[in-house]
């Protein structure tokens, strides 16, 4: 069926709550209200107050709970409004569910899926709009996972419930709505820790994820360009094979991603490409970024957040040199 | 239910109720605030009037896609001008995101709120003397702000007090315990102003806590509390002046039990969750409707002096919205604000994006 990734997300929520009778959600307005984007519309109908729960408005406790959830042996699904607010609740993530099983020795598991929407372009609030990959990812321990396709979010979101490990599940909001796609009906899974390589080609390697994939999508199409793209999906742990190979392929890359510039994901790639594959480079790394600062209010973001005009010059820039 | 049968009882508390005007505009004469003349509640009463032409305006720039995502104050504009309007001069405010009638009465130039609502932060670069924060919109996340904010007053030697706004919602976050515990420990000149409108987006207020009232868990920190009536505007003005007077000896907490009357923001669809009926019943404690009954019963006020004053607000509005919209965004000045100064960095993000025009690009591609 044609489904945008909203309704892919809901479809493998409910699959995996059907699947495992201890996979509970729980978040501000999630329940009755169906989430302020939908993504868990209907679920409360389905499965109940005990399984699809309202909470107080307090994001430190719904992610402590959760942990306390998991180790209880539930399948806790904790949802944080935005990306903004998930902040209040970082301590819980970074300080317990991203060390519990090494500190543990792995005789506490933390099986639980963090949900938040990032990134912005969306003309929202302040607090409403970050791309918070990095924190998540910098830490070690949490496994990051964004989808751009609603095939990905479904079989990210399917594998994620199966897993054993606490999974912080970031959707761009952007994306929510922005294209349907073709999604099977039933359980299926999307592997975590491999990138997708959305077009081969032999010209330059574009690495990207989330928001930037649609972009980068479009300015390759429009350039008409041999360029091979690799969606990362993934973003901890990272696909360095896939990323190494494609580089030894094609000798030039770019990396975009919404983030900010600063040590952010595209750093890190920058990084491993140079020490493993430099001699392969025929050009310098160009990153894209927004700028190092924190996200504006809308009236800016058009500014703020990198645009087709930005991917494209840096992949001449990548091309000519 | 009585769980520990105990010998000696080591603690107990009160919440206490107040009124003043009721909802058919009756004063309670005992209750009445003896600070308060009927030239001042004219003045609060237009001040409402105000704050729910301003919630309009912005509503409808909102759906003509002038003003971004907004959460508008329909039904709370009591507890905001009540509150606002029992502050001194230098008193200071810390708001969350829907006290728009908290800067009216302070008297913002209401350009500075349009150009906020338009999607710039230049609209946070309001005169000083209005005496608030910007918005906080983490919720609660201002509350330990305003404890700090309110010892730095006292540090200072100054007189001045600092009241903060929290919503029923933020009461259950972590910040807002803390901000109270620690104003309690310091004895910081605070009023934390609990905004209840009865809804956090679709949890209902028993849904947030198990506690009767919010005003309540004051008691934990150590702070004399009161409950009053959100939707009269005398009985918030003298809970607050209360309160602001006493502050030399510590914060207090006042619950004001008002209705979100609209939607949360102009994002949310209350009819997902909540009974029409429901507003019904509050659209009768209408915090204006009673004042004006109290005002006509005097016979200050009429129909001929309400249709002035809505000229006169909208005029104000209309000058404030043009004068809004004559701003121009220039997005160098964003890298101008992060630091005391620029750094090399961030001054080389800048030359390329000139250099390069991404800014022209913005529709993207070729």
């Amino acid at each position: 069926m044609q489904i945008n990734m909203v309704t892919a997300l809901n479809s493998a929520l409910e699959l995996g709550m059907r699947e495992n009778e201890n996979v509970v959600l729980l978040g501000e307005d999630i329940g009755r209200d169906g989430g302020v984007f939908r993504v868990t519309d209907g679920l409360m109908d389905k499965f109940g107050e005990k399984r699809v729960i309202d909470t107080p408005l307090a994001e430190s406790g719904i992610m402590g709970t959760a942990i306390g959830m998991a180790i209880g042996g539930l399948h806790p699904v904790p949802e944080a409004q935005f990306a903004g607010f998930m902040f209040l609740g970082f301590s819980q993530l970074v300080n317990h569910a991203a060390r519990y099983r090494s500190r543990s020795r792995s005789t506490i598991q933390l099986p639980m899926v963090v949900r938040t929407p990032v990134s912005g372009g969306v003309r929202t609030l302040e607090h409403h709009s970050e791309s918070p990959e990095t924190y998540y990812a910098h830490m070690g321990g949490l496994i990051v996972v964004e989808p751009s396709t609603p095939y990905d979010a479904k079989g990210l979101m399917i594998k994620a419930l199966r897993m054993n490990d606490p999974v912080i599940f970031l959707e761009p909001t952007k994306l929510y709505r922005l294209f349907k796609q073709e999604v099977p009906d039933e359980a299926y899974e999307v592997p975590i820790g491999k990138a997708s390589v959305v077009r081969e080609g032999s010209a330059l390697t574009i690495v990207t994820y989330g928001t930037m994939v649609p972009v980068v999508k479009d300015v390759v199409a429009k350039k008409n360009l041999d360029a091979e793209i690799i969606d990362l999906r993934t973003i901890n742990p990272l696909d360095e094979d896939a990323i190494l190979a494609s580089v030894k392929k094609t000798g030039r890359v770019v990396i975009a991603h919404e983030a900010s510039l600063s040590f952010g994901v595209g750093a890190e790639i920058s990084a491993r490409i140079a020490e493993k594959a430099i001699f392969e480079l025929d050009a310098p790394i160009v990153r894209v970024g927004s700028p190092s600062m924190p996200y504006p209010f809308p009236g800016y973001e058009k500014f703020y957040v990198p645009n087709a005009l930005k991917v494209s010059q840096a992949i001449d820039k990548v091309m000519e040199a | 239910m009585q769980v520990f049968i105990l010998e000696t009882s080591v603690f107990s508390g009160e919440v206490k109720y107040l009124q003043v005007i009721d909802e058919n505009g009756n004063a309670d004469p005992a209750r009445f605030p003896n600070d308060i003349d009927d030239a001042k509640i004219a003045e609060m009463y237009k001040n409402m009037l105000y704050a729910r032409a301003f919630d309009a305006k912005v509503l409808s720039l909102q759906r003509q896609g002038r003003a971004v995502t907004y959460a508008p104050l329909l039904g709370e504009e009591a507890t905001q001008i009540g509150s606002a309007s029992a502050m001194r001069k230098d008193d200071l405010f810390v708001p969350a995101f829907r006290q728009h009638g908290v800067y009216i009465v302070r008297g913002i130039p209401l350009e500075y709120m349009f150009i906020y609502w338009r999607g710039y932060e230049e609209g946070n670069a309001y005169p000083k003397n209005v005496g608030g924060t910007p918005i906080a919109v983490p919720v609660a996340t201002q509350m330990p702000h305003a404890a700090g904010l309110a010892f730095a007053q006292r540090y200072a030697g100054k007189d001045a007090v600092v009241v903060a706004y929290v919503g029923d919602g933020g009461t259950s976050e972590g910040d807002f315990y803390e901000a109270m515990n620690f104003a309690g420990v310091w004895r910081a000149p605070l009023v934390i102003i609990i905004e209840n409108n009865e809804w956090a987006i679709s949890v209902p207020r028993k849904n947030q806590t198990a506690s009767q009232t919010l005003a309540q868990k004051a008691f934990a920190a150590g702070i004399p509390c009161v409950q009053v009536d959100g939707n009269d505007v005398v009985a918030v003005y003298k809970a607050t002046k209360e309160a602001i007077e006493n502050a030399k000896y510590g914060p207090t907490v006042i619950e004001c039990m008002t209705y979100r009357m609209g939607i949360h923001t102009t994002a949310d669809d209350p009819t997902k969750y909540r009974p029409d009926a429901d507003v019904e019943i509050w659209k009768a404690r209408d915090p204006i409707l009673r004042i004006r009954k109290y005002l006509e019963a005097k016979g200050l006020w009429n129909d001929e002096l309400d249709k002035k004053t809505l000229d006169e607000h909208a005029k104000a509005i209309d000058a404030a919205v043009e004068k809004a919209e004559q701003f121009k965004e220039d997005p160098t000045v964003m890298f101008k604000h992060v630091y005391s100064f620029v750094p090399q960095v961030l001054q080389n993000e800048l030359d390329d994006a000139l250099k390069n025009n991404f800014w022209q690009g913005e529709e993207g591609g070729e």
